[in-house]
């Protein structure tokens, strides 16, 4: 053999002498992981958090945090000669006059949008399978801790550019601080360096937005991929998965090349939508000023749940013995600090009620526990009115209905809706297990039609399993695994015909099982 | 675990897979299914997988060169609404999609379409350490805990305690730094006896300046009134006929037809920017409150509790509209304080 080829060995023996690697290695590349589309949704907020260290990296570069005031004289006319903070200037710059910069700061704003869509979507596919079932609790709270931290990371960093909106948040985001009872003002003259606006909050909400929020979720990430690891990842029952294997894909080469690639197409998506799809065009608001506001002011989605709740809720301020409890408390305090504590609780509250203190690594179908899942679609309806409601004045406006009208749409609704809901999803998810029995007790719908001779017409079925000496399906066992619901997924047909300019199924003969373009042997593995 | 066992021949006289199986086992892995998916190289189908792997890889390197020529030849600099510029973000964008996503393609195609199919079981092993572990972990702790003898030394672990709350004090005590006392400072606004009410731009109005029906909103002709938060006021001229219901106690606050309000709404603080002249109705953007003009800026839908506080107002010598004091009442959202 060459040098050359020598090489590689000879490295890996050159490391291995010194960090003896080979077992941890072996073992990092073994790691089975199993496959469900639903376990993607937890990637795209991890994918989604890289892209937003990168861009946000990018733009500290050019972004100034001061509330100093100039007169701005960059390239964006309209706005020539106007007083406004270096931190509006320099975003506005970002956005005009660094080259390639406006795509940064787009994709840094999508990127923030879809971090918490797939938090929230992935903590939805959490809870309706059981994932954070014995021994996963505490990484359900962590989870949950991402979640808050990342929407005050997120809020924090819609505050930045100091653009009329922003200012605008920043100052209801005063309101609330003030409403908390006996230390609301003091707490925020604390956090903003006196009355609001005062000089100091963007320089403090920078650090926290690019140093200390980040560090902590950084942490609270790595601790929570960390126990996915170590604790090895759920997966759905099925055939020869038990609570103590895992079947799936070994970490390489297949998992990892998945993860990557996956990875590389999520920031594709946010490039795409940076580069084509215009968002927070803060040059359109203009600089914050306290006294100036547009019509149809609107947050980032995520806050838009709090928004809807400070809409709906009454004007029920107490006033008693000299002191004030303001209305707004209600909404913007108590309320989302009971949805946290009920969400970060729930794990718990489910083993207590349920009385279920063992070990699960199976997760569950959402129609095998109903009262779980009308529990999670009554609060996804409380949250979805008040989600709509942040938005009721758009409403209003698009449908052409009053605005006082919509407002007591939500009202109602925020009261009728969640019970609705419930009692809609359990019927729904007894219905669907039904349809599961009857299918293994009478088998698949063939379409079938056959005439008897006393003349009645029954349809035939494909039995699943076994019959008896009269030819009926023996029934099957539930199992609350997925059942087939066609033919085809019985792999009676064959798989359809794929491809769009000639069809790439192989015929069928000589014994071997068509398949989809590959040619698929029987044969074991080569080596 | 099975660390320790021998795996049967040495590394040497087996085959890369078995070595591959072996190992795999010692992981607690099966490798229970493992195809090539080409038996026979260079099939058809083979080279069609090849081709689309290396199409999205080319897709990859157009991607990346087109972003980096757009970035270095493409006319960028803003020049108002028109122009090649304005391609420049999008064509970054399209470049950058096709350079990550080609790249994203190729790589998890080369593994559905060319790596070898393959599926492994790995056994778990969860739940709580073997019990031997835990008895000898527990006590090497409680050994450890005991041989301080702190329950004995009384003294050692009075001042313990002591330290550990020097210790917060010392972590807490910079915060302090942060504590700014409220003081009178949500109760008082810039407004003054006899500053002028001006616009955003400095300049003083006079009573012809509006319109029966007319708004304009108005700062105190003070430095920076612009930027403090309780000092935007609406100065509104109301028509004639307007049935205006006076507070008692502020019957000399307008002048004529002319009614100053605080601009700042006493849900969240938002300007309150809406002056429907038809119902004599302001509106606030954020959260919708509204209030009554006719009836002292009184809340009538809405999550806000209180009245926009009232500014009393005269004009001056030279006919300019000056405030006749501050504000009476604090001006904004409420706090606990207030009352």
């Amino acid at each position: 053999m060459s040098k050359l080829e020598q090489a590689p060995a000879a490295t890996a023996n050159w490391i291995d002498e010194r960090f003896h690697p080979a077992g941890f290695l072996r073992r990092t590349l073994n790691k089975v992981y199993p496959d469900h589309w639903s376990f993607m949704l937890g990637e795209i907020a991890m994918y989604s958090f890289v892209i937003l260290l990168l861009t946000g990296t990018y733009l500290t570069l050019f972004f100034n945090p001061s509330q100093q005031e100039v007169i701005y004289q960059g390239s964006y006319v309209p706005l020539r000669g106007i007083e406004m903070t270096q931190a509006y200037e320099s975003t506005l710059n970002i956005s005009f006059d660094v080259r390639g910069g406006l795509i940064m700061r787009q994709i840094h704003h999508w990127a923030a949008l879809m971090f918490m869509a797939a938090i929230i979507v992935h903590m939805i596919r959490i809870f309706f399978t059981g994932a954070f079932r014995k021994p996963r609790e505490v990484n359900w709270l962590i989870g949950v801790t991402l979640f808050v931290l990342a929407f005050v990371e997120g809020f924090a960093g819609y505050s930045l550019p100091d653009d009329l909106l922003s200012g605008t948040g920043l100052r209801i985001a005063s309101a609330i601080i003030l409403s908390i009872p006996v230390i609301g003002t003091w707490l925020s003259f604390l956090i903003f360096g006196g009355e609001f606006p005062g000089e100091l909050i963007l320089g403090r909400l920078y650090i926290a937005h690019v140093l200390l929020i980040p560090g902590i979720l950084l942490a609270l990430i790595a601790t929570h991929i960390g126990l996915v690891v170590h604790q090895k990842h759920t997966q759905f029952p099925g055939p020869g998965r038990t609570e103590h294997n895992v079947v799936g894909v070994r970490q390489f080469p297949l998992f990892a090349l998945k993860g990557g690639g996956f990875f590389m197409l999520v920031f594709a998506v946010t490039a795409l939508l940076g580069g084509l799809a215009q968002i927070n065009p803060i040059w359109l608001y203009g600089p914050y000023t306290p006294g100036v506001v547009s019509a149809g002011s609107q947050p980032d989605w995520y806050v838009g749940f709090l928004e809807g709740s400070t809409r709906l809720f009454p004007d029920w301020e107490i006033r008693a013995g000299g002191v004030t409890v303001p209305a707004i408390f209600w909404p913007s305090v108590v309320l989302p600090g009971v949805m946290f504590t009920l969400l970060a609780l729930y794990p718990f509250l489910e083993a207590r009620f349920t009385k279920d203190r063992d070990f699960h690594n199976l997760l569950q179908r959402p129609r095998d526990t109903p009262t779980r899942t009308a529990l999670g679609a009554m609060a996804l309806g409380f949250y979805a009115v008040l989600l709509l409601s942040g938005g009721n004045d758009i409403l209003a406006l698009k449908f052409d209905i009053s605005l006082n009208a919509t407002t007591w749409m939500g009202r109602i609704g925020l009261i009728i809706v969640p019970p609705l809901a419930y009692y809609l999803t359990h019927r729904i998810c007894l219905g669907l297990q039904q349809h599961d029995r009857e299918i293994l007790a009478h088998g698949v719908e063939t379409g079938i039609i056959r005439r008897l001779p006393t003349g009645a017409f029954i349809e035939v079925h494909q039995p699943l399993g076994e019959v008896d000496e009269h030819g009926h399906p023996v029934p099957i066992e539930y199992a609350e695994t997925p059942v087939p619901r066609r033919l085809n997924q019985l792999g009676l047909a064959g798989r359809s015909i794929k491809g769009f300019f000639a069809p790439i199924e192989e015929p069928v003969g000589n014994g071997q099982h068509a398949d989809t373009g590959t040619q698929r042997e029987l044969t074991g593995v080569d080596d | 675990m099975t660390a320790k066992q021998p795996d049967g021949p040495t590394a040497a006289k087996r085959s890369r897979m078995d070595l591959v199986k072996a190992g795999a086992t010692r992981d607690g892995v099966e490798i229970i299914h493992y195809r090539k998916r080409y038996v026979v190289p260079a099939t058809k189908l083979e080279r069609r997988a090849e081709r689309k792997v290396a199409f999205w890889l080319f897709v990859a390197f157009i991607g990346g060169a087109g972003y980096l020529l757009t970035t270095i030849f493409w006319p960028w600099e803003f020049k108002g609404d028109t122009g090649l510029n304005y391609l420049f973000t999008p064509l970054l964008g399209i470049f950058m999609t096709l350079g990550l996503g080609g790249l994203g393609i190729a790589v998890i195609g080369y593994g559905k379409w060319l790596l070898p199919d393959e599926e492994s079981v790995q056994q778990r092993h969860g739940g709580p350490s073997d019990e031997f572990e835990r008895e000898a972990t527990a006590a090497t702790l409680l050994e450890m805990a005991s041989a301080t003898e702190l329950p004995r030394r009384k003294l050692i672990k009075r001042t313990l305690g002591l330290s550990i709350l020097g210790l917060v004090a010392l972590a807490l005590a910079p915060l302090g730094g942060l504590i700014k006392k409220p003081g009178r400072a949500l109760y008082t606004t810039p407004w003054k006896a006899g500053s002028r009410l001006v616009r955003e731009d400095g300049t003083p109005i006079k009573p012809a300046d509006l319109k029966p029906g007319g708004f304009e909103t108005v700062y105190p002709d003070v430095p920076h009134a612009v930027l403090a938060s309780d000092a935007p006021t609406l100065l509104l001229r109301l028509r004639p006929d307007a049935a205006v219901n006076v507070r008692k106690g502020r019957e000399d606050y307008h002048y004529g037809d002319y009614y100053a309000y605080s601009k700042v709404c006493t849900h969240a603080g938002c300007p309150v920017g809406l002056f429907e002249q038809q119902t004599n109705r302001l509106l606030c953007p954020c959260h919708q409150s509204q209030f009554e003009v006719l009836d002292g800026c009184r809340p009538v839908f809405g999550p806000a509790s209180r009245s926009l506080p009232q500014l009393s107002i005269d004009v001056d010598e030279e006919g300019y509209f000056i405030a006749r004091g501050d504000y009476t009442e604090p001006v904004g959202p409420a706090f606990w304080e207030r009352g």
